[in-house]
């Protein structure tokens, strides 16, 4: 059932809140053993919070009663945060996060927390230091990542909707490998207090759900300016509002008519591409050509440089970042260590896992002396140049479509020997994170395994609103 | 193309406060070798007079009133910490 129906049966009495919760339950309980998407289930929690909006009676909230997941790197107050990592394995934050506020004014019931590669940092869910994810149309893949559990918890139908977060493309790469839809805000659209804290200047919290209608209500329910983020936008983006409803109850796909669709020319040389993730793609973008709009052939020239300079400031950012975990405030600690420093490196070499540390020294060492300017300093140019390649774009068309990632979900094992080929995989969702601007994965069909494949809508920033209405008029061409 | 010995990963990792062992020096070696040469393309991008693209945030700081608001309780701060006393974080005698 979606989000909007299960809102309006509950908002309508035909369901308890405490019947939506038990339900979710019992999928989680039942079938979770083979997919492995939550780390943490908070039945008590869940169900109490059930059963005082049963008792209280007030379900205006638009997400009044709905079970959401969300992913264990974004905190609630009193349980476990641990990033899928030992160094946070018992860490329990002593506050919410403002999505997590946000989500409980809307109604909405935290039912768990979902599995991720460590410290968001991994394209698979793989590198998850607690546990397996596996991808709900073939557990003999991986569900994508790093939000992996998030993106499967909907998949699965454990939950209509869940929170991932997105610096490279951690929402909308699993949203393409379990068939969902998943989305990347423009920066600043959703605070990102209360977000154990990646790559600051690229991270965004988003929604995961199997509908348009449904992602923007969770969107809509999470937006907005917070005094304690201060790269939040300052106003709410007006196109959210009401956007759900409006989505659910359109039959005809309005957002197609005229829409001027840009192809960026390299995206589709690159080499890497799989032929049928191609062939998906082409046939979505010619689907919306025939409801009216047109397509156009745009460059981004810069493109081959994205994944270096990603690679270079994520890595920088995250090496910052990082640095307060010392085994001193919070998180693990080093036992018996004889100095400061041998606590903190003894604590630092027992929590992380290999990703992790191989971050941390790539980001130390870009901003190390006399390696700052060259490689630092250089990317932060070249990122520029790269939001300008947009901008540029931008004047032309309305929307970038794309692949979201070369191929579909590969299996286990596959790319984690070689950290240079996993990193590659993220060519096409990177660069809207150095832009800063939204991007959404919405299902397009299948490769030639039969494995889900995404198409990819850029727009510029706070277009949110008029990609998830293109989504809606992807969805009813598509039946 | 940047080089990484052994003795260069045990200088990033002294910085990194991580205690490698001799045989994950050995191997971080080569990786971070191999994706600094991969990152070294950017050496051929022309970036005369641009600006550095830091944040996507507006670019204006964003202040507050500078008035005490509600802050984290010692005990909330103090609640995960490892080792504690008298109120205060406790780690190796620095001194």
């Amino acid at each position: 059932m979606t989000a909007t129906d299960l809102a309006a049966a509950i908002r309508g009495r035909k369901l308890s809140a405490r019947e939506a919760v038990t339900q979710a339950l019992g999928r989680i309980e039942g079938q979770d053993g083979q997919i492995g998407a939550f780390l943490t289930v908070d039945r008590e929690g869940a169900l109490a919070a059930a059963d005082a909006l049963d008792r209280g009676g007030d379900f205006s909230g638009p997400l009044a009663g709905v079970p959401v997941a969300v992913k264990d790197n974004i905190c609630v107050a009193g349980q476990t945060c641990t990033c899928a990592s030992k160094m946070l394995q018992h860490y329990r934050p002593p506050y919410s996060a403002h999505v997590v506020d946000k989500l409980r004014s809307a109604g909405a019931v935290v039912i768990g927390k979902t599995n991720l590669d460590e410290f968001a940092m991994g394209s698979s869910t793989e590198n998850s230091a607690l546990k397996k994810t596996v991808n709900p149309r073939d557990t003999n893949r991986v569900p994508g990542g790093s939000s992996g559990g998030s993106a499967a918890a909907v998949a699965a139908g454990f939950v209509s909707l869940s929170l991932g977060s997105d610096t490279g493309g951690s929402i909308r790469q699993p949203a393409s490998y379990c068939g969902v839809v998943g989305m990347k805000p423009t920066y600043g659209v959703v605070s990102r207090y209360g977000l154990v804290a990646f790559g600051s200047s690229l991270d965004q919290i988003g929604p995961f759900a199997a509908t348009a209608a449904d992602a923007a209500l969770l969107l809509e329910a999470i937006a907005g300016p917070d005094k304690r983020d201060s790269t939040c936008l300052p106003q709410m983006l007006s196109g959210l509002t009401g956007l759900g409803q409006k989505l659910a109850a359109q039959t005809v796909p309005e957002a197609a008519k005229g829409l001027r669709i840009g192809l960026p020319k390299e995206y589709f040389a690159t080499d890497g591409l799989d032929d049928s993730v191609r062939r998906a793609v082409m046939a979505a973008v010619e689907t919306l050509c025939s409801a009216g709009a047109q397509i156009k052939e745009v460059s981004l020239p810069l493109s081959k440089y994205a994944v270096p300079v990603y690679y270079i400031i994520a890595t920088a950012e995250a090496s910052s970042n990082l640095a307060r975990f010392d085994g001193a405030h919070y998180g693990h600690s080093a036992g018996e260590a004889k100095d400061i420093v041998a606590l903190f490196s003894q604590s630092r070499e027992q929590g992380f896992g290999e990703e992790v540390k191989r971050r941390i020294m790539l980001g130390t060492y870009v901003l190390s002396a006399g390696y700052y300017d060259a490689y630092y300093l250089k990317a932060l140019k070249v990122r520029r140049r790269i939001a300008d390649d947009f901008a540029r774009a931008f004047e032309e068309v309305d929307v970038i479509a794309s692949p979201v990632a070369p191929t579909a979900a590969f299996r286990f094992g596959e790319k984690s020997g070689d950290p240079l080929a996993m990193y590659l995989s993220d060519i096409y969702t990177i660069s809207a994170n150095l832009a800063g601007i939204p991007g959404i994965s919405v299902p397009c069909g299948q490769d030639g395994a039969g494995m889900p494949v995404g198409l990819q809508l850029m727009g510029p920033r706070a277009s949110d609103g008029q990609l998830l209405e293109v989504a809606r008029a992807w969805e009813l061409l598509n039946g | 193309m940047s080089k990484i010995t052994a003795e260069d990963v045990r200088k990033i990792a002294l910085l990194s406060r991580l205690q490698l062992g001799e045989a994950e020096v050995e191997k971080f070696a080569g990786q971070l070798e191999s994706i600094l040469g991969y990152v070294d393309t950017l050496a051929e991008v022309n970036v005369d007079n641009i600006e550095p693209f830091i944040s996507a945030a507006a670019g204006e700081n964003v202040f507050r009133d500078d008035v005490p608001g509600q802050t984290l309780l010692r005990e909330e701060a103090l609640q995960n910490a490892p080792r504690q006393g008298d109120g205060f974080f406790q780690v190796p005698a620095v001194v």
